[in-house]
């Protein structure tokens, strides 16, 4: 926890965006998580993302439940929108969000306890309706906030800080998200920045819902030896299997895609992202490959990351919901709130 | 595996237990040619510890007071907060406070012994090199004899610096502070034969007789009207003397040194009404500190660039004016070359040449061992201060011509060891090593030994006398020294350079939590890689080649290196606030610059033995 303030002096030779704004204004208030908290470089590189894409901050909703993970929305793009919903229920909300403004980039920051415990039918039907979102899970493995009892993604052998053993298979996200049909799968890590920015710059472009599990060591309960979800062993054990190169709309991708075995995959916004496998036995746009590549590798102990799987032409909620093109604010009252007499002829048909 | 030729480019870690690698970082103190230690002066004053903060600064500089306003500032200019937010901290003015504000100092001087060890030293001018040599001499006990041809002295500080900037008050006590400790000063006793001062048996002689030569202008009509054709410096000490009080309405100096901005300014209050400064050069390369034109500019002076002196005109022997030639500059394979557009006449009651001055030594025989190169200047030695002949030392403007007075004292410094050695025999070529501590200001958690907040506050500007009062006479000091509330602000706005952020790369586990808060982007996790390429690849923009890269050992977890930008770095201590492991820490730095009186209590001795 830090009470100094963060100087409003910065470089005087920051760079500036297209809006012209550099990347000290997309930041947020000073954290006041632990020092050394991964969630804290999960902020930065959302920040870089964002700052990066350009994107106006008042078109930003950032929403997210409770945990530790859940107070990062208080730490990047001061000028956006934001909620606090209850535990593991900031999927509703943002649902609930997004169907009322569809023209905004929402972006879910949970963790794994807000997701995998207490959220996590919230969490699987947020992903099944394919909610237009960035839903993004600080995964550390403890619940931080209680003093560090494992959670529900900590791994079976893996030692809580005074000794305890989890004997409790771990929910996985990535292979979650993969049966319940996600359209877009990623796995980062906190402390690879490179990996990391693309990867969250993607899910936020990304046409439906784009889950990103982040590995975000616990500095305070589960940064130890015996920990599975620690800096050290997440370095040791980390497979990159597929690398994400972002290339911005209007931007020539061949410069990008020469050599190697390159899959480019266009965005919604014409942006494109050029997906460079790793690992050769890695297909990014194959679901059941990606879910047995990721299964075999976790039975070793590794920890695969990357974009895992991608697939652009799924139906978001709105198109799978057929609702209107725009915003319900822009929609003229009359046309919003039709009255009285409308509202009988709808109930008569359900009598 | 890197192959072996891509492996020897990569940078080396830092070598941080150079005494340097952290000197460098105070970039005003690795600036000051007296290495002053100006963050922790700055922190005195912010403390209200004005005597301490005096002292610790004439330690170095031995004349706060003076050089607080007559300084050349060359700490000013590599000032990091210059860099952060365009105008540096007011270094030289926060100098000037501790001056005016300091108590009794002269019992914590170092003691004068009154036993003498035996050895007699001859200093030749008793400016500020002079004064420094036997400032740092007297506590050794030696004899020291200073020989002034004025009736006063001072040197050029008195002669060539007018009143009105440096009051002769504050000039006396600096002076009085080291001749009234046991000096044998000889007033009114030019020496006139090295060959001579010699034979009298003295252990040791330093010459610092300075500059005192003013340079002509050899042009037709030079010499038809002498009485109002004046030479800068001489025409200034005559001013300082009293012999001169008045000067025609219309004044033209020729040159825009500094030494042509006193004149001017010096003119205004000797009754000229309309004065001009002809420059030869367009604005950019004029020679003057930016400060000194805008006072001058101040009180309504006209910097006419660009324009060369071609002749006097003259009408009955009188000076009526000069005939300038109007030259326009371009670049050409490098050099500066000038071409002639027209010219013009501007009229004159006197004309001041103010183009420059040299060191000039008649009075000492070429047959006696002591060199001098084809400039007729004296060999010296940059680093013993000593010249060809054994026990003859140099320093101030007498050495290499003229400098300024930061660099005379940091010369007398330099000789004062010299001479010190030479008396005991020992080889003066081998210089007393500069050590560095490293103390950490940690208290407790979010509790650092410095203010660490950043000040947003700009520059304060020194208050000065209306424009109304200030030439009603020539003693009457222009600029009136900062008020308490702006000392209070300025204080704050320095960076606090000597408090370092130390890296211990065997504790860092990559986190990321350093660079993620850090407000000017310094740090950057990297691959290592040649210099240009590794700075092109950090954070922010590392185009500032004159700062030097911070590069540690290879990380254990993925063999990364650290590497700090210092460029624009304003030492928050963010990064060691939110470093979990204590891979960074927030050192106060302490140069120990050593001097002649080394091992003798007195000056700031507290100050560097507490390691503050």
């Amino acid at each position: 926890m830090t009470f100094m303030q963060k100087p409003k002096v910065s470089h005087s030779k920051l760079p500036r965006n297209e809006l012209g704004l550099s990347i000290r204004d997309y930041e947020g208030s000073m954290s006041t998580l632990c020092a050394g908290c991964g969630h804290d470089s999960v902020t930065a590189a959302l920040i870089q993302a964002i700052w990066e894409l350009s994107i106006e901050p008042h078109l930003i909703v950032k929403m997210s439940g409770i945990g530790c993970s859940s107070k990062t929305p208080a730490y990047f793009v001061e000028g956006a929108h934001g909620i606090n919903a209850v535990h593991g229920r900031m999927p509703s909300i943002a649902t609930g969000a997004n169907a009322a403004n569809r023209n905004l980039y929402y972006i879910g920051i949970s963790g794994d306890g807000d997701s995998l415990s207490i959220g996590l039918g919230q969490f699987a039907h947020a992903l099944r309706r394919n909610v237009n979102m960035l839903y993004l899970i600080e995964n550390n493995g403890v619940y931080g906030l209680t003093k560090g009892q494992f959670s529900a993604s900590a791994d079976v052998g893996s030692k809580a800080k005074k000794g305890a053993v989890n004997n409790q298979p771990p929910i996985d996200p990535i292979l979650l998200a993969l049966t319940l049909g996600a359209g877009f799968v990623g796995r980062g890590f906190s402390g690879d920045k490179d990996q990391l920015v693309p990867l969250i710059k993607a899910g936020i472009l990304h046409n439906g819902f784009a889950l990103l599990d982040v590995l975000s060591p616990c500095v305070t309960f589960n940064d130890h030896e015996d920990s599975t979800k620690s800096y050290a062993h997440t370095r040791r054990f980390d497979r990159p299997a597929v690398r994400t190169d972002f290339v911005p709309r209007k931007t020539p991708i061949q410069t990008v895609c020469e050599g190697g075995e390159a899959i480019p995959v266009e965005l919604h916004d014409g942006s494109t992202i050029v997906l460079r496998k790793v690992s050769k036995d890695y297909n990014p746009v194959n679901r059941d490959e990606a879910y047995r590549y990721v299964q075999e590798h976790q039975k070793g102990g590794e920890i695969v990351t990357g974009l895992l799987y991608i697939n652009e032409d799924q139906q978001e909620f709105h198109a799978l919901n057929d609702t209107v093109s725009g915003a319900l604010r822009d929609l003229p009252y009359a046309e919003l709130c039709p009255g009285s007499a409308i509202l009988e002829e709808i109930q008569h048909l359900y009598r | 595996m890197l192959a072996p030729p891509l492996r020897e480019r990569l940078l080396k870690p830092t070598d941080v237990s150079h005494p340097d690698h952290f000197h460098r970082v105070v970039d005003c103190q690795w600036a000051c040619p007296a290495h002053t230690d100006v963050p922790e002066y700055i922190r005195l004053i912010a403390q209200g510890r004005f005597t301490d903060a005096y002292l610790l600064n004439r330690e170095s500089n031995v004349f706060p007071g003076i050089l607080g306003r007559v300084c050349d500032r060359p700490c000013e200019p590599a000032c990091r907060r210059g860099r952060v937010d365009e105008k540096p901290v007011a270094i030289c003015r926060l100098k000037r406070v501790t001056a005016d504000l300091k108590g009794e100092i002269a019992h914590r001087l170092p003691p004068v012994p009154t036993q003498k060890n035996g050895k007699r030293i001859a200093c030749i001018g008793a400016g500020c090199a002079s004064l420094t040599v036997a400032n740092d001499l007297l506590p050794l006990g030696y004899a020291i004899t200073i020989f002034e041809k004025q009736h006063e002295p001072g040197g050029l500080m008195r002669t060539n610096i007018p009143a009105f900037r440096l009051p002769t008050e504050v000039l006396s006590e600096e002076i009085h502070l080291i001749t009234e400790r046991g000096v044998e000063l000889l007033l009114n006793t030019p020496i006139t034969s090295m060959k001579a001062l010699l034979e009298r048996g003295f252990d040791a002689v330093f010459v610092g007789s300075g500059a005192p030569r003013g340079k002509n202008l050899e042009i037709p009509g030079r010499y038809s009207d002498p009485m109002h054709v004046h030479i800068g410096i001489d025409w200034l000490e005559s001013v300082a003397f009293g012999h001169i009080t008045a000067i025609g309405r219309k004044v033209l100096i020729i040159g825009a040194g500094n030494t042509a901005m006193d004149c001017c300014r010096t003119s205004l209050r000797l009754g000229a009404t309309d004065v001009k400064v002809m420059a030869r050069k367009p604005l950019t390369l004029l020679k003057a500190s930016d400060w000194e034109m805008e006072e001058a500019m101040e009180e309504s002076i006209e910097i006419i660039p660009c324009h060369a002196p071609r002749d006097f005109v003259l009408a009955d022997n009188r000076i009526q004016g000069m005939n300038f030639d109007i030259v326009e500059y371009h670049e050409q394979d490098g050099k500066l070359r000038s071409s002639t557009l027209d010219s013009s006449f501007f009229p004159a009651d006197d004309i001041i040449l103010a183009i420059g001055q040299e060191n000039a030594f008649p009075w000492i025989e070429r047959d006696i061992g002591l060199e001098f190169d084809q400039q007729d200047v004296p060999r010296v030695d940059r680093g013993t201060m000593q010249s060809t002949r054994a026990g003859v030392f140099f320093g101030g403007d007498a050495a290499f011509g003229p400098e300024n007075i930061i660099w005379a004292v940091e010369h007398g410094h330099q000789a004062a060891i010299s001479i010190h050695k030479y008396c005991r025999g020992e080889d003066i070529s081998v210089r007393p090593p500069i050590a560095m501590n490293l103390t950490s200001t940690k208290m407790g958690i979010h509790e650092w030994s410095y203010s660490n907040s950043f000040d947003t506050s700009m520059r304060r500007k020194v208050p000065h006398v209306s424009l109304t009062e200030r030439f009603k006479d020539i003693k009457i000091e222009v600029e009136m020294g900062f008020t308490p509330e702006q000392t209070r602000v300025e204080v704050e706005r320095c960076l606090n350079c000597d408090i370092q952020t130390v890296f211990f790369a065997s504790k860092c586990i990559e986190c990321d939590a350093c660079i993620d808060v850090c407000p000017t982007a310094c740090l950057t996790l990297a691959v290592n890689g040649e210099e240009d390429d590794l700075r092109g690849r950090l954070k922010a923009p590392a185009n500032n080649h004159k700062q030097l890269l911070f590069v540690s050992e290879p990380l254990t977890q993925t063999g990364r290196v650290m590497v700090k930008d210092e460029d624009q770095c304003v030492h928050c201590g963010l990064c060691a606030e939110r470093c979990p492991t204590a891979a960074w820490d927030m050192q106060k730095s302490l140069v120990k610059i050593p001097y002649a009186f080394d091992g003798q209590s007195g000056p700031g001795s507290e100050s560097r033995q507490s390691g503050r």
